[in-house]
């Protein structure tokens, strides 16, 4: 399913950041967010995501279509990395996680705690977290932060396998990820306007 | 649903979990009391359905604020936002989540530390049913308040204050329950205010915890 936005404001605590937002992500295609530091990247993902309002424009398409790893991976210290896994698979309604174990390379770590892992295996684990959800549209917000090369490899290798099964991914970095996907600099679209009221009129 | 209440549970038994310390704080507060007013038993058989319930209901309080402030700190609260459960489902299965691994231990060991408090005989029964009936109550009110201060340092504080006032009725009723019956009185009309206030919160507030929540996650 395609995700289009349509001249899109997002704000976050009550200043706009970026405005006049218009792309589409097509089936099978990758789009890849730039952009310098605080200009928006995470405020527009989690807009997309479903996890704030925009201030203005459409998001259509998006619908319980989107797979968000943000910054953190959501990983419980106390349990295993199966346990882990399964969790998510069984909230998000799949069953197997044999696939996402295989493509991170964790087997070997099944059994582990996730609170003994490294920081990059703890990101591998995050980024398998996407496998299971059986979702069309990844949103991965610096996935490679911690990875090591081979890793770095293998989630490149899974956004591939994802988008070859008809599905799509929106991706904020700043490395080369060797993916054919179109690049979106959202430098340009640097919000003019000031500061909103800051009266968070969700309260009421 | 069944997955995030069964992941709760175990990591609420899990190292670190925090399972038992409610009930550590219970026991805490019915040993010290007797320490405290002094060993004459008919002034103990007096209170002791109300010291009861008044530690029950803190010990409650005490856990709170790892209700949903651990999810949100390791970024699965965003997660399960963006999870095909409705954030409903999610504040109230955390509820039962925390009713089970705090309230409900509560209402089983009240009548073992009732007999350090002389508590009269009749009182025993009231006072577990009185907690059964009351204990998930204080769960939803609580979780609508680890909702609302979500995502704050230190929450723990605004979220006592917060709390607390919303807590009176159903300490008021669930008290007087234990203390009637514990007098051999009439306890139908306390105890069906108890019932009414649990079926209002745990049918109502899981939509107000759910629109704070969303709010929150901004």
């Amino acid at each position: 399913m395609t995700l289009t936005v349509t001249d899109l404001t997002i704000t976050r605590g009550g200043v706009p950041v970026l405005e006049g937002l218009n792309f589409a992500l097509e089936t099978g295609r990758a789009l890849i967010l730039r952009g310098p530091n605080g200009i928006g990247k995470t405020t527009l993902l989690r807009t997309l995501a479903g996890l704030q309002p925009p201030l203005v424009g459409t998001i259509k398409g998006a619908e319980d279509q989107i797979a968000y790893a943000s910054h953190s991976d959501g990983l419980k210290p106390t349990l295993t990395v199966t346990e882990n896994l399964a969790f998510w698979a069984s909230v998000f309604g799949t069953d197997s996680i044999q696939p996402a174990l295989d493509a991170f390379a964790l087997n070997e770590l099944a059994d582990r705690h996730a609170g003994n892992l490294s920081a990059g295996q703890k990101r591998r684990l995050g980024l398998a977290r996407m496998l299971v959800t059986g979702r069309s549209i990844w949103m991965l917000d610096e996935p490679t932060v911690s990875l090591d090369k081979d890793a770095v490899q293998m989630f490149a290798d899974a956004v591939r396998a994802h988008l070859a099964e008809g599905g799509s991914a929106l991706i904020a970095t700043h490395i080369d990820l060797g993916l054919d996907g179109d690049i979106l600099d959202v430098g340009a679209n640097k919000a003019k306007s000031g500061p909103l009221d800051d009266f968070d009129g969700g309260f009421l | 649903m069944i997955a995030l209440l069964l992941r709760d549970l175990k990591l609420a038994f899990r190292a670190g979990g925090g399972f038992g310390l409610g009930l550590a704080f219970f026991l805490i507060v019915t040993v010290m009391v007797p320490f405290a007013v002094g060993p004459q038993s008919s002034l103990l058989a007096t209170i002791a359905a109300g010291v009861l319930w008044l530690g029950a209901l803190l010990a409650c309080l005490l856990s709170l604020d790892r209700l949903l402030a651990l999810d949100w700190e390791d970024g699965s609260l965003d997660l399960l936002a963006t999870a095909p459960l409705p954030l409903e489902a999610v504040v109230t299965v955390k509820a039962l989540a925390h009713w089970l691994t705090t309230g409900l231990p509560l209402v089983l060991v009240a009548p073992i530390l009732g007999v350090l408090l002389n508590l009269p005989a009749p009182g025993f029964f009231w006072l577990v049913i009185s907690l059964l009936v009351g204990t998930p109550a204080l769960s939803v009110i609580g979780t609508f308040g680890a909702a609302l201060t979500v995502g704050l340092k230190r929450g723990g504080l605004l979220l006592s204050l917060l709390v607390l006032p919303l807590y009176v009725p159903t300490l008021i009723f669930g008290a007087e329950v234990a203390r009637r019956g514990a007098l051999g009185m009439e306890t139908q009309t306390p105890l069906l205010m108890l019932a009414g206030i649990t079926a209002a919160t745990i049918a109502l507030l899981p939509f107000a915890s759910a629109a704070v929540l969303r709010i929150n996650l901004r």
